[in-house]
C-alpha cells in the first residue's frame, strides 16, 4: 500500500515535471526534454597539457591512475590482457621515435603518464564499423559500450596503444564492494578507454586526474586563445606522441 | 540437386562423419569461448587480432583465387578450363563461408554483429570487407548453381548469366584488395602501411589459392571419376609458378624499401621476424622456413622437368602452401602488431582452444567443399564431362595415349 502510494507520487511528480519542462525544452531545442546540467562546462575542443617536470614518477602517476580507475570501475587484470585508462611508461615507450642516444639524463629517467590522446583526427573512429567509437563536437573521442561489437579494429588502428579490451568478464576483476554506482561497469567483449571524464565535465567538474594532479595537468579549451591550456602551450615547450601518425593528439607534454 | 550429396559410398560417409566429429569438438571449444569470453585466446592488449583474423586473411585469398580458372575461360575463351570452373566457384563458396565464420568467432559480442549493417559505416573498411565477402559468396552460389543446373539438363549456360560472371571476376580482385585495405591504412603499423600490400595479397592468393585447389582436385580425382584435363592443369600450375615468383618479388621490394631507406619503423618488424628483437625470437625459425620453402617451390615450379612431374607436383604445392601460409597466415599479422606502439615486443601464440575453434571452421569448410564437389562430380559423371579414360587421361584431352605409349616403348628399346 505504502509502496504503491510512493510510486504513484513519484510518477505524478515526474509527469508534472515533464509537463512543466517539456514545452520549454521543445521550444528551445526541438529535441527530447532532457535538462542539461546548468553547471556543465563546454569547450570547442578539449585538450590537456601534462607538465612532466612535475608529474614524473611512477608513484605519482599510479595515484592518478588509481583515482581514474576507481571512479570508472576499470577492472584490475594482471598480465598482458590488462585493462587500463591511465598508466605510466618510460620515455622510450612514450615517444618511441623521438629518442636520441644522448637525451638529457633527467628526461630519460622520468616516467610519463599515458592515456587516450583524444586525437583531432582519430584513426580509431575512422575504422570502427559500428560508430561505437565516435568523436563529439567538443573533440572528445567517446565510446558507446552498448554499440561495440568487440571487433578490436580500433585497437589495431590506434597508434598509441590507448585501448583495452575486456577479454573476460570485467566484474570478476573488480572489487564489487567498492564499485562507483554512478558509473556503469562494462560487459565482456567490448573495448574501453579514457573518456576525458565526459561524465564529470557534464556536471561542471574537471577530469579526475586533472583534479588529483595538484596543478601538474592543465585542462581546457584549445580553441580559446585565452584559456589556461593555450597560455601554457604558448609559454612552455611541448611535444606530442607520434607526430608522424598525423592524428593530432589533444594531449600535450611539457618536457 | 542437393540429393546427390545424400548418396555415397561408405568411404564418403566415413569422411563426412569424421568432419562432423571435428566440428563437434571445435564447437565445444567455441561454446566455452562464448561463456567466458575471448580470454580463452592468446591475444592480448598489444596483439588484438590473432589466429582467427589471420586465417580470414589467408582464406580470402583462397576465395579470390578461383578467378584464376574462371578468368581464362571467360575473358580469353580458354576452353580447357571449362569443366574446372565450377570447382573454382565452389571452392570460393566454402572459403567465403569460412571467412565469415572466422569473423564471427573473433568478435567479442557476436549477438550484436548486425550492428555492422544496422549502422553502416562507410569509413570503416571492415564494413566493406563484410559486404564484399557476402557479395562474392552470393555471386558464386548463384553462378555456380545456375551453371550446374543447366549442365545437368544438357542445356547451354543461360546468356543472362554473363554479366554476373563478369562482375564476379572483377569482384574476386576486390575482395582481396579490400581485405588488404583492412590492414593497409593504419598509421603506426609499419609492416602493413605499404602501398604494395594489396598487390602482395593478390599475388600470394593467386599462387596459394590455385595450389590448394589443385591439391583438392587431385584428391577428387582419386575418389571420383572426374579427371582434370591435362592442359587445364598445366596452365594452372604455370599460373601458380608466375604468381609465386611475383609474390616473392613483391616481398623483396618490401625488404629493399625498409633497409635501403634505413627507416627504423619499416625495418623493425622485419628485424623482429627474421632475426628477433629485444630477446624475442619466436618467429625467426618459421620465417626462414618460409624463405627456404618458397625458394624450393619456385625452383621446382620454374623447371619444366619438375613442374611436369605429376608425382612431384603435389609435394611442390604442399611446400608452397606452407610457405605462403607462414608468410600471410601468421607472420603478416604478428609482424604488424610487433613492435607494439611502445616499441616493445609482445609475443603471440594461439592457444589450444583457439586452434580447436579454428579446426571447427576448417572442418566446416571441408564439409562444404566435400558436399559441393560431390554434387559437381556426380553431375559431371551424369553428363560425361571430363571423365577418366583407362589410360588416365581426361575425356577432354583428345588423348592419343596409345600412340604415345608405342613411341616410348620404341625409345626405351633403342636405349
Ligand atoms: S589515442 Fe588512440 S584511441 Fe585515443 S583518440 Fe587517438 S587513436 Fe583513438
Ligand atoms: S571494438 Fe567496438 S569500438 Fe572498436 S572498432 Fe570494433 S565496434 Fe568499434
Ligand atoms: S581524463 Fe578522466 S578518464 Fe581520462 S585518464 Fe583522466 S581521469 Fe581517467
Amino acid at each position: 500500500m505504502k509502496n504503491d502510494r510512493r510510486t504513484f507520487i513519484k510518477l505524478a511528480g515526474i509527469a508534472a515535471a515533464g509537463i512543466a519542462v517539456a514545452p520549454k525544452a521543445m521550444a528551445s531545442s526541438g529535441q527530447s526534454p532532457v535538462k542539461v546540467n546548468a553547471n556543465a562546462v563546454h569547450a570547442k575542443h578539449w585538450a590537456m597539457v601534462i607538465d612532466t617536470t612535475k608529474l614524473h614518477t611512477e608513484e605519482k602517476i599510479a595515484k592518478l591512475a588509481e583515482v581514474c580507475h576507481a571512479i570508472h570501475n576499470v577492472p584490475n587484470v594482471e598480465g598482458n590482457k590488462e585493462v587500463k585508462w591511465l598508466w605510466s611508461d618510460a620515455y622510450a615507450h612514450t615517444f618511441p621515435e623521438q629518442e636520441n642516444p644522448h637525451l638529457s639524463e633527467e628526461v630519460h629517467q622520468r616516467t610519463f603518464p599515458l592515456l587516450c590522446n583524444h586525437c583531432e583526427n582519430p584513426p580509431c573512429v575512422r575504422v570502427c564499423p559500428t560508430k561505437a567509437t565516435y568523436q563529439r563536437p567538443d573533440g572528445i573521442v567517446a565510446m558507446d559500450y552498448h554499440r561495440c561489437i568487440g571487433c578490436r579494429y580500433c585497437m589495431a588502428g590506434c597508434p598509441y596503444g590507448s585501448r583495452s579490451f575486456n577479454w573476460g568478464e570485467p566484474r570478476k576483476n573488480l572489487d564489487l564492494e567498492k564499485l562507483n554506482p554512478e558509473f556503469p561497469t562494462r560487459m565482456r567483449g567490448v573495448v574501453e578507454k579514457c573518456n576525458f571524464c565526459v561524465e564529470r565535465l557534464a556536471i561542471g567538474k574537471q577530469p579526475a586526474c586533472v583534479e588529483a594532479s595538484e596543478g601538474a595537468i592543465v585542462f581546457g579549451d584549445l580553441r580559446d586563445p585565452d584559456s589556461e591550456v593555450r597560455q601554457v602551450l604558448r609559454e612552455r615547450f611541448t611535444i606530442r606522441r607520434k607526430p608522424t601518425a598525423g592524428t593530432e593528439p589533444s594531449v600535450y607534454y611539457i618536457i | 540437386m542437393l540429393e546427390l550429396a545424400l548418396k555415397g559410398s561408405k568411404r564418403y560417409w566415413m569422411w563426412i562423419s569424421f568432419l562432423i566429429v571435428l566440428i563437434g569438438i571445435g564447437a565445444l571449444a567455441y561454446v566455452n569461448q562464448l561463456m567466458v569470453g575471448l580470454e580463452t585466446t592468446g591475444m592480448s592488449r598489444d596483439i588484438s587480432w590473432g589466429f582467427y583474423i589471420s586465417q580470414l586473411t589467408y582464406l580470402v585469398g583462397l576465395a579470390a583465387s578461383g578467378v584464376m580458372i574462371v578468368l581464362p575461360n571467360y575473358f580469353h575463351g580458354y576452353k580447357a578450363n571449362k569443366h574446372m570452373v565450377i570447382f573454382g566457384e565452389f571452392m570460393a563458396i566454402a572459403a567465403c563461408i569460412m571467412c565469415l565464420l572466422f569473423v564471427v568467432v573473433d568478435i567479442g559480442q557476436p549477438s550484436r554483429m548486425m550492428n555492422m549493417f544496422l549502422h553502416p559505416t562507410p569509413n570503416s573498411v571492415l564494413f566493406w570487407d563484410a559486404l564484399v565477402i557476402n557479395g562474392y559468396l552470393f555471386l558464386n552460389l548463384f553462378v555456380g548453381w545456375t551453371c550446374l543446373t543447366a549442365d545437368r539438363a544438357h542445356l547451354s549456360h543461360p546468356k543472362w548469366l554473363k554479366p554476373f560472371i563478369y562482375i564476379s571476376i572483377i569482384w574476386a580482385f576486390s575482395i582481396h584488395t579490400v581485405t588488404a585495405f583492412l590492414y593497409q591504412g593504419l598509421p603506426g603499423r609499419h609492416y602493413w602501411l605499404t602501398a604494395i600490400l594489396a598487390a602482395r595479397f593478390l599475388a600470394s592468393a593467386f599462387c596459394a589459392g590455385p595450389a590448394i585447389l589443385t591439391l583438392v582436385m587431385l584428391v577428387t580425382e582419386r575418389v571420383t571419376t572426374f579427371k582434370m584435363p591435362k592442359n587445364a592443369l598445366k596452365t594452372l600450375v604455370k599460373i601458380i609458378a608466375y604468381a609465386m615468383c611475383v609474390n616473392m618479388f613483391f616481398f623483396a621490394l618490401e625488404v629493399f624499401t625498409a633497409f635501403y631507406s634505413n627507416m627504423p619503423g619499416h625495418m623493425h618488424p622485419l628485424v623482429y621476424l627474421f632475426a628477433g628483437a629485444h630477446g624475442h625470437h619466436e618467429l625467426v625459425g618459421l620465417m626462414w622456413t618460409f624463405i627456404g620453402l618458397a625458394a624450393i617451390s619456385i625452383t621446382l615450379l620454374v623447371t619444366p622437368k619438375f613442374r611436369n612431374n605429376m608425382k612431384l607436383l603435389p609435394w611442390t604445392l604442399v611446400l608452397l602452401v606452407i610457405a605462403t601460409w607462414i608468410d600471410k597466415g601468421l607472420a603478416l599479422l604478428i609482424g604488424g602488431f610487433n613492435p607494439t606502439p611502445f616499441g616493445t615486443i609482445t609475443p603471440y601464440w594461439p592457444t589450444g582452444k583457439e586452434l580447436l575453434v579454428s579446426m571447427m571452421i576448417y572442418a566446416i569448410g571441408a564439409l562444404i567443399v566435400t558436399i559441393l564437389f560431390k554434387i559437381a562430380t556426380e553431375v559431371k559423371q551424369e553428363v560425361g564431362h571430363s571423365q577418366k579414360l583407362p589410360c588416365g587421361c581426361s575425356t577432354e584431352d583428345g588423348c592419343n595415349c596409345a600412340e604415345a605409349e608405342e613411341k616410348t616403348e620404341e625409345v626405351l628399346a633403342e636405349a
